[in-house]
């Protein structure tokens, strides 16, 4: 996207209608809601409104349970799974994890649009439970590491844009002046027009990858999810990554304690084995350069949107001018805006950081 | 000392919409919360109990998904938790209720030992009748308390009780011999939060649930929508005004200029209302 175009890619197809494991939407105070109910009928005894302030240690420092902020608040376990989310204090007060470090986390301002399910699904061409994903990068982000999304809910719009909290100190922005911004880009707002915002929310999202996996076990703890920084900030994946560090995190401790094991940090590795061998440890390792070469590389974000969108311009505008005229505009655009070894070196390094 | 605290979940009335075509209340994805009258109501029965030693029990009748509230009860600190559902009870107005609720109140004597003191909030806030409490008095033949801002005392073994009631041009003081059933008013306490041990034998606690017959309510003509004699003719939204709210501009945001300013655009609007004030302040 530059500031008043976008060139985009599409990929829509049937297929994604059968019932088949896939990528959906979800509005998370429902699912919850029926989550918390599948886990109170499987047997779990399920505390709410409690905050657990602090982890308690025995005198060989072992885990042996929490402290929390209700009168008597001192609950034993045998062991402590850690699934406090992005901004997990509880692990950084008990020293298992230092604090978030600002380029290593985006911040995310999300809105809710709301407008009735007929208009949404002739806006964007939607029947039964299809949905679309728009993301979106370019000069949206003020030349900071981030992007803008928006999804169609049944009833609902998400609209948002996100970037890494470093790059908002340095630059000043603000995350609510970044997204009018982008609600009122001319190809974002005709789709929410006539919509009414009813709910906003932001959130931090984990986005240092592989290098900023914190350790994720010890003598009587493991750590799921956010806290574990298990978010693949490249295809935009993160509840998928929780949940499955969530379900190995059982299943270990389950397999532990039908062995009779102890839930010491040697046995507990066995955590970390078994995520080794899913797509979540696979797909960070596979893209750990990643954030990095986004962070050192503020191109991706200003210049090559606008170069594309321009290129796009000259090529699809139809004014007499030739097409080998057209063709040489464009690539005098791009050595002029990057020079040739500019490119061919940002085309190598994101190749190697993409491998 | 058995103590009784009836309550009710509500719709949050913070979140409900109307709906802008049919005018009807849009009851869906509203979430519910425990009425917060009945918490003041709560809060004081079990600050007796922690007194004079005892139960609380909660009682409530609705849906199956009422448990929600019960259980939060529990967490609270109440002791234990009685659901009355049956689909025989939808529908029911007030009337209907307090039958129901009177048959559940009269299985409780039986089962748990004979309370004395019944507990509701004032009113609830969904409904805003307050006539639920009052009913169950009656027809359990108990000495009713209504709007009761504070027990000045309460002496269980020789069966007494002294309120301060809020009436309108001031304040009662009521005695009167238990068994009783006290509407509490609100912000006369405050719901306490219960301790990790409340909150764990909550999540764990066993909602008692009882149908109509479980209850020993054997007259199902007086229950429900058949019990009910209230009809609800209509339901509308109240009509937008039609004189649009307007901003009135100024740059000098001192008090006195923005009162200027504000006194200035009314007087233009009300030709009479700066003529009678003159006349007012004159004498």
């Amino acid at each position: 996207m530059d500031d008043t175009s976008y060139v985009g890619m599409h990929y829509r197809s049937e297929d994604f209608n059968e019932e088949r494991p896939n990528r959906y939407t979800i509005i998370r105070a429902q699912f919850d809601k029926w989550f918390s109910r599948k886990v109170r009928d499987a047997g779990v005894v399920l505390l709410c409104e409690t905050t657990v302030k602090e982890l308690l240690r025995d005198t060989h420092g072992k885990v042996i349970g929490v402290k929390t902020d209700r009168d008597g608040g001192t609950a034993l376990a045998d062991v402590v799974i850690l699934g406090e989310g992005v901004n997990g204090l509880v692990g950084q007060r008990s020293g298992l994890r230092s604090e978030l470090k600002p380029d290593s986390v985006a911040l995310a301002v999300k809105e809710m649009h709301f407008l009735p399910r007929e208009v949404i699904e002739s806006r964007f061409n939607l029947k039964g439970n299809e949905g679309v994903v728009i993301e979106a990068m370019g000069t949206i982000t003020a030349g900071m590491t981030g992007t803008g999304f928006l999804y169609t809910n049944q009833e609902s719009i998400s609209v948002g844009i996100g970037c890494i909290v470093s790059d908002f100190a340095e630059n000043g922005t603000t995350p609510y002046g970044l997204l009018e911004a982008f609600k009122n880009h001319p190809s974002i707002k005709p789709l929410l027009a006539n919509s009414e915002c009813k709910e906003y929310a932001a959130h931090l999202i984990p986005e240092g990858g592989y290098k900023s996996i914190p350790e994720l076990f010890g003598d009587g703890w493991i750590v799921v999810g956010d806290a574990g920084q298990f978010v693949n900030a490249v295809h935009r994946e993160g509840s998928n990554l929780a949940m499955t560090t969530g379900r190995i995190a059982g299943e270990t401790v389950v397999w532990l304690k039908r062995r009779r094991e102890e839930l010491s940090k040697a046995n507990l590795a066995e955590y970390k084995r078994r995520l080794d061998e899913t797509f979540v440890m696979k797909d960070l390792k596979k893209y750990r350069k990643i954030p990095e070469f986004l962070h050192s590389n503020k191109h991706v974000f200003g210049l090559y949107p606008r170069l594309v969108s321009a290129a796009a311009q000259t090529w699809f505008r139809v004014d007499g001018a030739d097409k080998l005229t057209k063709e040489k505009e464009i690539l005098r655009s791009f050595r002029k805006g990057r020079s040739l070894p500019g490119l061919i070196g940002d085309a190598f390094k994101l190749a190697r950081s993409w491998r | 000392m058995h103590i009784v605290v009836c309550m009710k979940q509500v719709p949050d009335s913070a979140q409900i919409r109307v709906h802008p075509v049919t005018n009807t209340i849009m009851r869906q994805g509203v979430p519910t919360i425990s009425n917060p009258y009945d918490l003041f109501a709560l809060e004081e029965a079990m600050r007796w109990r922690d007194r004079f030693g005892g139960e609380v029990t909660v009682l409530t009748m609705g849906p199956p998904m009422a448990e929600d509230s019960l259980r939060k009860a529990l967490t609270f600190g109440a002791d234990r938790a009685v659901l009355l559902t049956d689909r025989f009870f939808a529908g029911s107005d007030t009337l209907a209720t307090s039958f129901a609720l009177a048959g559940a109140l009269a299985k409780i004597e039986q089962e748990f030992g004979k309370p004395l003191m019944i507990f509701t909030g004032k009113q609830t806030i969904d409904g805003d009748t307050a006539q639920v409490g009052p009913g169950i008095a009656k027809r359990l033949g108990l000495n009713q308390l209504t709007y009761v801002a504070r027990i000045v005392d309460l002496a269980p073994e020789e069966g007494h009780i002294t309120v301060e009631r809020r009436a309108e041009g001031g304040v009662q003081v009521l005695s009167t011999r238990l068994p009783v059933l006290i509407t509490m008013l609100e912000g006369v306490n405050e719901i306490r939060r219960g301790s990790l041990d409340d909150a764990f034998r909550a999540a764990r606690a066993k909602i008692v649930t009882w149908n109509a017959a479980d209850a020993g309510i054997t007259d199902l003509t007086k229950c429900g929508l058949r019990g009910s004699p209230t009809i609800v003719k209509k339901v509308f939204a109240p009509p937008p005004r039609a004189e649009k709210a307007y901003q009135v501009a100024t740059t000098d945001l001192s008090m006195e200029a923005l009162a200027e300013t504000v006194m200035d655009e009314i007087f233009k609007r009300q030709t009479s209302l700066e003529g009678d004030l003159m006349r007012f302040s004159a004498g």
